[in-house]
C-alpha cells in the first residue's frame, strides 16, 4: 500500500485521566514543527477538575492553518473509558481509522457508526515491555508512524518534552521506536506530503500571543482574577511581566481587578486585565468609569459559552453584544477581535495602542478556541509601540484635563507632574473635571468622548479582506479560519469570493465595509452565535449589499471548511 | 509614605481646591477634609505626589476639594483602584477616602483584601452609620433599631466593627478619630500615612440632616485610656469591648508592606520570545 501523500492529516488522541494524552499530543505538535510541517493542538476534556477523561486534537498541514478539518483521520485512544462523550467534537468518516488497545475493549458505537476501520494496538502491553514504558509514548511513536514523520523530529520532541534526560527519556524513546514499528504493521497510513522550506516559526497559544502583544503594546500593569478559559493569558504574563519590569497583582474578584487597572493606568502605567464572559459582565459599570474618566485600559475576553456560567471550557461568539453594548449610559469604546491564533499577538497590542493614544478602554475579544489552541505559526513581526498617551506638561496655565478639542483627546496629567493636577471622575464634569449636572457640559463631553473615536486613524487594520467578485463571505474571530479554508477550496473550483472578517468591531466601519463589499450580490454572515448577534450587528451598523444570508450556530463547535464551501458551490450553479 | 518632602512646606490651605463641597452645614466631613489638608502640610508632601482616591457617596467628594491628584470612581471600589496606583507608582503617597456604606457594605470585600494584602496605602473612612447622599438609609455600621422609610422596624442586623475587622483581617494600623476634634484627626492621619502598610483611620463624623441624634457623639468621644499596641491579641480584645467612642491609635502592627517587585533589571519584551521559538 502506498498512498498518496495528503495536505492536512487530523487526528486526535483519546483517554482517560492520568494517560497522558496532552503531554503526548503536545509532543506530536512539536514533531511535526521540528519535521517542518504547520498544524495546531485544540483540546477538549471532560468536566473533573483533575484526571477526567481528555482528547488531544491535532491537524498538521503543510500549511499554516487555524482551522480544524472536516473530519478526522485518526482517533486513536489509550482506553475508551467514557471517550464516547466527545464524539460530537470528533468527526469521523468511512475512511477513518479508529486505533484502539483490544485490552480496553471496543471502540464505542458512537465512533464506530462513522464506518471508521478498528486497527488494534496493545498499547498497554507494548509500554509494560520496556522498563518506565508509558502507552501514551508508544501511541506517539504509532502516530508518527502513520503520519510518516521521520523518527528524529519524534525523538528530538521527546528529547525536549524530557529535558533532564536520564530514564524518562530513553524509556520515552524506545517507547516511540515501539509505536514506529508497530504503525508499520498496520495496515493503514496517512503519510504527510514533503514539508515547505523551514523557516523560523513559533509554537505558541492565543493566550500566550495576546499577552506577549500586550506587553508589546507597553502594557506593564496587570490585575488578575482567575478564570477558565483566560487563566493562562494571567499565569504567562505573572512572571514575564517581572521580567520587564513590572507587576501583576492578583486581586480579590473581577470588579477589583478592573479597579486596580484603573488605578495603576491614572498613575501612567498601560495597564490591562483578562477575563471571559462571567468576569466582563462584573466589569462593565467599571468600563464606563473608563470612558467617562479617560483612564486606558484593556480588557482581553477570552469568550467561552454563555450565558451565565455556560461550559466554563469551551468557545463561542456570544460575548459579542455586552463587548459593544454592555455599558451603561453612550459609552464609546474601542472592540476588536483577533481572527488568527497568531492575530491576537497584533490585536492585542493595537488595543493597548488604541487604549493608550485614544485615552479609553478596548476590549479584546478572543475565545476559548484560539486562546488554548497551540499552533505552529510564521514568526509574528512585531516591534515594541511607541508609548502614546498624550501628555501634559507640567505648570501649564489654566490646565484643563478633559478639555474640549478637535480630536476629542486632551492632554492628561501624570501623578507627580506639578502644576496641573485634576480628580477624574466618573460624574459628568465640566472640562476641568468638575461635577457638572449641566446640560451643555454633558453635550460637550459626550461630543468629546464621541470624537475620539472618530479621530484614529484605524488605516488597513479595521478587516482582513481576501479575494473578489459577487459572492462574500462576513465574518470574524476564530471562525475566519474555515472560512479562508473554503474560500482556498472555492478557488480550486474556480468560483470567486471575498472574505471579510472584521477586526475592528467598535467603532464600525460603513464607508470600508461598502467600499470592500462593492458589487456583492450575496453575501454569507458566519458566526458561533445562536442568536446571530454579528448578523444584528451588522444589520444595525452597516448597509449590506443584495441578499444577506446568515450561517450561525452556537458553540462549542467550531464551523468545518466544507459547510461554507458548500454554500460558495449552491450560489455558483446557474 | 515616599514622597520628597518639599523645601518648605506648604500651608494646609495650599492643599484645598476652589470647588464648594456639596455637604449639608454642620456635617463632620468639612473637618475631615481639614484635617486632611493639615496633615498633609504637616507632612511637608507636595500636593503632585499625594493621590486621594474614592468611591461615591457624600464624604468621597473629598478628592476634589483638595489641591491633590483625585480619583473619584464608582461605588465601593476605591480601594482597588488605590491599589493598583500604588503597586503601579510606589513614589506617590495614596489616601483612600469614603464612607461607611461604600466601604464596608457594596466595598466590603475590598475592605477585607485591602487589610490583607497591606498595601502601603491610607484609607480613611468617615463614618456616619448611614447612607446620606440617597437620603437616609440604613448602612452596615447603623444600630438594628434604627426606623427609616427603607427599613420602617429598623434592620435587626447587628452592626458591622470596622476596626475588629481590619485587625483580624491584616490592617498593619488601626486608629479612630472623631471629627469634632479635627487637629486630632490630622494628627492621626500623619501617624498613619507615616506607618508602613495599610493604615485604617475610622473617624466619626456625624450626618446632621439624617442622623441628628449624633450630635451627642461630642460628649460621648474621649480619648483612649491606653497606649497602641503592636500585640494583635491585646488589640482585638480592646476592641471586642470597646463602645466605639474610644479615640486615637489602638493598633501598630509590624507586618511587612506588600510590593511586587520586578525581577532584576527590566528586559526588552523580545527577550520573551525565546519561548515560542521552535
Amino acid at each position: 500500500m502506498n498512498p498518496t501523500p495528503l495536505q492536512s492529516v487530523s487526528l486526535a488522541l483519546a483517554g482517560s485521566g492520568g494517560a497522558g494524552v496532552m503531554t503526548a499530543g503536545n509532543m506530536l505538535l512539536e514533531a511535526a514543527a521540528l519535521a517542518g510541517y504547520y498544524g495546531l493542538m485544540t483540546r477538549t476534556s471532560g468536566p473533573q477538575i483533575r484526571g477526567g477523561e481528555a482528547a488531544a486534537m491535532l491537524r498538521l498541514a503543510t500549511f499554516a492553518t487555524d482551522s480544524q478539518d472536516d473530519r478526522f483521520q485518526v482517533l486513536a485512544a489509550i482506553d475508551w473509558q467514557n471517550v464516547g462523550r466527545f464524539a460530537a467534537e470528533l468527526p469521523l468518516g468511512p475512511d477513518s481509522v479508529l486505533v484502539g488497545d483490544p485490552a480496553q475493549g471496543e471502540a464505542p458505537e458512537a465512533f464506530t457508526r462513522s464506518g471508521a476501520r478498528f486497527l488494534p494496538v496493545p498499547f498497554k502491553a507494548l509500554a509494560k515491555s520496556i522498563s518506565g514504558g508509558w502507552p501514551n509514548m508508544v501511541a506517539l511513536g504509532v502516530l508518527g508512524g502513520l503520519l510518516g514523520l521521520a523518527p528524529a523530529a519524534l525523538e528530538g520532541a521527546v528529547r525536549k518534552a524530557t529535558r533532564k534526560g536520564g530514564e524518562a527519556m530513553n524509556a520515552g524513546i524506545a517507547a516511540v521506536r515501539l509505536g514506529l514499528a508497530e504503525a508499520a504493521k498496520l495496515e493503514a497510513s496517512f503519510p504527510l506530503a514533503a514539508a515547505p522550506a523551514a523557516a523560523r516559526r513559533w509554537l505558541v497559544t492565543g493566550n500566550e500571543a495576546a499577552g506577549f502583544g500586550a506587553l508589546q503594546g507597553g502594557v506593564r500593569f496587570v490585575a488578575a482574577y482567575p478564570i477558565t478559559p483566560a487563566t493562562e493569558l494571567l499565569e504567562w504574563m505573572a512572571p514575564a511581566l517581572t521580567k520587564v519590569g513590572g507587576a501583576l497583582v492578583q486581586a480579590e474578584d473581577e470588579l477589583a481587578s478592573i479597579n486596580m487597572i484603573l488605578g495603576a493606568s491614572y498613575g501612567g502605567v498601560p495597564s490591562l486585565t483578562a477575563t471571559s464572559g462571567p468576569g466582563l459582565a462584573l466589569m462593565t459599570e467599571a468600563l464606563g468609569l473608563g470612558v467617562a474618566a479617560e483612564v486606558p485600559i484593556v480588557v482581553v475576553d477570552v469568550m467561552r459559552t454563555g450565558p451565565s456560567t455556560g461550559i466554563a471550557t469551551k468557545t463561542e461568539q456570544a460575548d459579542l453584544n455586552i463587548a459593544l453594548y454592555g455599558l451603561h449610559g453612550d459609552a464609546p469604546h474601542v472592540v476588536v477581535a483577533p481572527n488568527s491564533v497568531a492575530d491576537c499577538l497584533a490585536a492585542t497590542q493595537w488595543a493597548v495602542e488604541l487604549a493608550e493614544s485614544l485615552q479609553l478602554p478596548a476590549i479584546v475579544l478572543s475565545d476559548q478556541y484560539f486562546g488554548q489552541a497551540r499552533a505552529i505559526v510564521e514568526r509574528p513581526r512585531s516591534e515594541p509601540s511607541a508609548p502614546s498617551r498624550l501628555l501634559a506638561q507640567p505648570d501649564t496655565p489654566d490646565y484643563k484635563r478633559y478639555r474640549v478639542t478637535e480630536s476629542g483627546v486632551s492632554p492628561v496629567a501624570i501623578p507627580g507632574a506639578r502644576g496641573i493636577t485634576y480628580t477624574a471622575d466618573g460624574l459628568e464634569h465640566n472640562e476641568k473635571g468638575t461635577p457638572s449636572s449641566q446640560p451643555a457640559d454633558h453635550l460637550a463631553q459626550m461630543e468629546k468622548r464621541g470624537r475620539k473615536l472618530a479621530s484614529a486613524d484605524y488605516a488597513e487594520r479595521w478587516a482582513t479582506v481576501e479575494g473578489e467578485g459577487e459572492f462574500a463571505v462576513l465574518t470574524w474571530g476564530s471562525c475566519t479560519g474555515p472560512v479562508r479554508e473554503a474560500f482556498e477550496r472555492a478557488r480550486r473550483d474556480g468560483i470567486k469570493a471575498r472574505l471579510v472578517s472584521l477586526r475592528l468591531l467598535s467603532p464600525a466601519q460603513p464607508d470600508r465595509l461598502r467600499d470592500a463589499l462593492r458589487g456583492v450580490k450575496r453575501t454569507l454572515v458566519v458566526e458561533q452565535s445562536f442568536s446571530g448577534q454579528f448578523h444584528r450587528y451588522l444589520r444595525a451598523e452597516y448597509e449590506l449589499p443584495g441578499e444577506v444570508h446568515s450561517l450561525r450556530r452556537p458553540g462549542p463547535l467550531p464551523f468545518h471548511p466544507d459547510e461554507i464551501h458548500r454554500k460558495l458551490l449552491e450560489w455558483s450553479r446557474p | 509614605m515616599n514622597a520628597p518632602a518639599a523645601a518648605s512646606a506648604l500651608s494646609a490651605q495650599a492643599f484645598k481646591s476652589e470647588v464648594k463641597p456639596v455637604w449639608c452645614p454642620g456635617c463632620g466631613d468639612f473637618s475631615v477634609l481639614s484635617a486632611i489638608t493639615k496633615a498633609l502640610s504637616m507632612l511637608e508632601l507636595r500636593p503632585e505626589n499625594v493621590a486621594i482616591v474614592s468611591g461615591i457617596g457624600c464624604s468621597s467628594r473629598i478628592p476634589a476639594y483638595t489641591s491633590c491628584y483625585g480619583f473619584h470612581g464608582v461605588h465601593g471600589r476605591a480601594l482597588p483602584v488605590a491599589t493598583g496606583l500604588k503597586v503601579a507608582r510606589p513614589d506617590l503617597t495614596v489616601l483612600a477616602t469614603g464612607g461607611d456604606g461604600d466601604g464596608y457594605s457594596i466595598g466590603g470585600n475590598h475592605f477585607l483584601h485591602a487589610c490583607r494584602r497591606n498595601a502601603d496605602i491610607t484609607y480613611v473612612v468617615m463614618d456616619n452609620h448611614v447612607y446620606g447622599m440617597t437620603k437616609g438609609q440604613p448602612s452596615p455600621t447603623t444600630e438594628p433599631a434604627w426606623p427609616s422609610k427603607l427599613s420602617p422596624q429598623g434592620t435587626g442586623l447587628r452592626e458591622f466593627h470596622p476596626l475588629v475587622i481590619a485587625l483580624a483581617a491584616g490592617a498593619n494600623f488601626i486608629a479612630r478619630g472623631f471629627s469634632g476634634d479635627p487637629n486630632g484627626v490630622a494628627r492621626l492621619i500623619v501617624q498613619a500615612i507615616r506607618h508602613p502598610g495599610f493604615s485604617f483611620v475610622e473617624v466619626l463624623s456625624p450626618c446632621v440632616t439624617f442622623r441628628p441624634d449624633q450630635r451627642s457623639w461630642k460628649e460621648m468621644a474621649r480619648p483612649a485610656a491606653v497606649e497602641a499596641t503592636d500585640d494583635p491579641a491585646r488589640a482585638a480584645r480592646r476592641l471586642m469591648t470597646d463602645d466605639g467612642f474610644n479615640i486615637g491609635v489602638l493598633y501598630t502592627g509590624k507586618r511587612k508592606p506588600y510590593a511586587p517587585t520586578a525581577t532584576g533589571a527590566a528586559q526588552q519584551p523580545s527577550a520573551l520570545e525565546k519561548g515560542f521559538e521552535l
